[in-house]
């Protein structure tokens, strides 16, 4: 299948007639909608929430927002960002009850500290790992999202990304950003190695009951495999004394020589614990 | 766009991170149109300890609303009249929305269009 993020830009690609086939497509609906309910369930509101939908387009996943009942918990209220005009026209002939935004989620958030219960994002995020000018690069844009995000989730809030990454390297790319911008990052994949594969990035912004890990989000789900390849680091500690030592001195001397720096010259003094000196 | 969202929008200009004055974005020439939308007390309960009281008043006599408390309410729904409180509260926040004008920084003097209730909020590439 192509790639729309391989031809245009986001703003040029969607353009009107572009948008129009996307919001009427009946197929496409169904999936978005499914997935939206997915990431609902991913982030676990428990009242009716004020919640940012990243790159809303004509609403879709919007109206889901709008209709959740109040015995689950609904009506959220969402606010809409999102950088084609043509998809923001075409959600303002559908009345939409969120606000709307039209903005570049690359060039940030623009929402003070903790203005949001929760995000999500649904099919957007892959657009920021291309570079659409000489000025912007990838890493700039996805870390002023992620940043942008971060400041603007309340503590324990939470974000679920639906993203399609061409490649490990995109997914990997995207992830890492997450982190380093704070984010408690977790990656939960719907329907692996089959072609309706869904990769859906759950983040936990600080101080939730599960900090920095989705693994106790999707604890009791159906359908859901947990792969932890985190390292235990209470076991890993304990591997051994880690004082450096003569052998480790002479290795990391021999690595940096390889690698053409100038070392010490070793001696019998190499790697000895200094004499205590009592006055 | 609702003035609720506008208690959380700040100026999206680099150099006005952290600026004081980068909040509350100030109107010119808005255009006000109300919009009915259920009321819903559990939301306004959730919302109010989020919002910034200061920025709602400055907004809200921007446009010429006087009628508001000069302290925020404590949302405690105990008395009939903080029902009404919070009813004109539900008015004021999610039912007034603004269809056109701009929101101006008041530190970099940004102004940000609001056409058809949505604001333009794509900056130039050396402003970000």
């Amino acid at each position: 299948m192509s790639r729309p993020e391989e031809t245009l830009p986001p703003d040029l690609f969607y353009n009107d007639r572009e948008s129009r086939k996307y919001t009427t497509s009946s197929r496409i609906q169904n999936v978005q909608s499914d997935m939206t309910y997915r990431a609902l369930e991913l982030l676990q509101l428990n009242g009716p929430s004020l919640i940012l939908d990243i790159g809303c387009g004509s609403g879709l996943s919007g109206e889901i927002l709008s209709s959740v009942s109040p015995v689950d918990g609904g009506p959220h209220l969402w606010v809409g960002m999102d950088i084609s005009a043509s998809m923001l026209d075409i959600a303002l002939q559908k009345n939409v009850e969120g606000d709307l935004l039209l903005g570049d989620i690359g060039q940030g958030i623009p929402f003070r500290a903790g203005s949001f219960d929760a995000a999500v994002s649904i099919s957007a995020i892959q657009w920021l790992c291309n570079a659409e000018s000489s000025e912007a690069n990838p890493q700039g844009r996805l870390s002023r999202f992620f940043n942008g995000l971060y400041a603007s989730l309340r503590r324990g809030g939470r974000a679920v990304c639906q993203f399609y990454p061409k490649n490990d390297a995109q997914r990997s790319l995207i992830s890492s950003a997450a982190t380093k911008a704070g984010f408690g990052a977790g990656i939960l994949e719907d329907d692996p190695g089959t072609k309706k594969s869904k990769l859906y990035l759950v983040l936990t912004a600080g101080g939730g009951q599960d900090q920095g890990d989705i693994t106790g989000v999707v604890k009791g789900m159906s359908d859901v495999e947990i792969q932890d390849g985190r390292r235990n680091f209470r076991t890993a500690g304990k591997k051994g004394d880690r004082r450096s030592n003569k052998s480790d001195i002479t290795r990391k001397k021999e690595q940096m020589e390889r690698r053409g720096k100038v070392t010490k010259a070793s001696s019998k003094y190499t790697g000895r614990s200094r004499r205590r000196i009592v006055f | 766009m609702k003035l609720l969202t506008v208690n959380f929008l700040t100026c999206a200009v680099k150099g006005c991170k952290g600026s004081a004055a980068s909040f509350p974005l100030h109107f010119e020439d808005a255009e006000l149109e109300q919009r009915e939308i259920g009321y819903n007390p559990t939301f306004l309960s959730n919302i109010l300890p989020r919002l910034d009281w200061d920025a709602i008043t400055t907004t809200a006599l921007e446009l010429g609303f006087t009628n508001l408390p000069a302290t925020k309410p404590d949302g405690s729904f105990e008395t009939a009249d903080e029902h009404k409180v919070m009813r004109d509260l539900h008015t004021l926040l999610m039912e007034t929305e603004v269809v056109q004008g701009k929101m101006v920084c008041r530190n970099c003097g940004h102004a940000y269009q609001i056409k058809e209730g949505i604001a333009n909020f794509l900056l130039p590439n050396h402003l970000v």
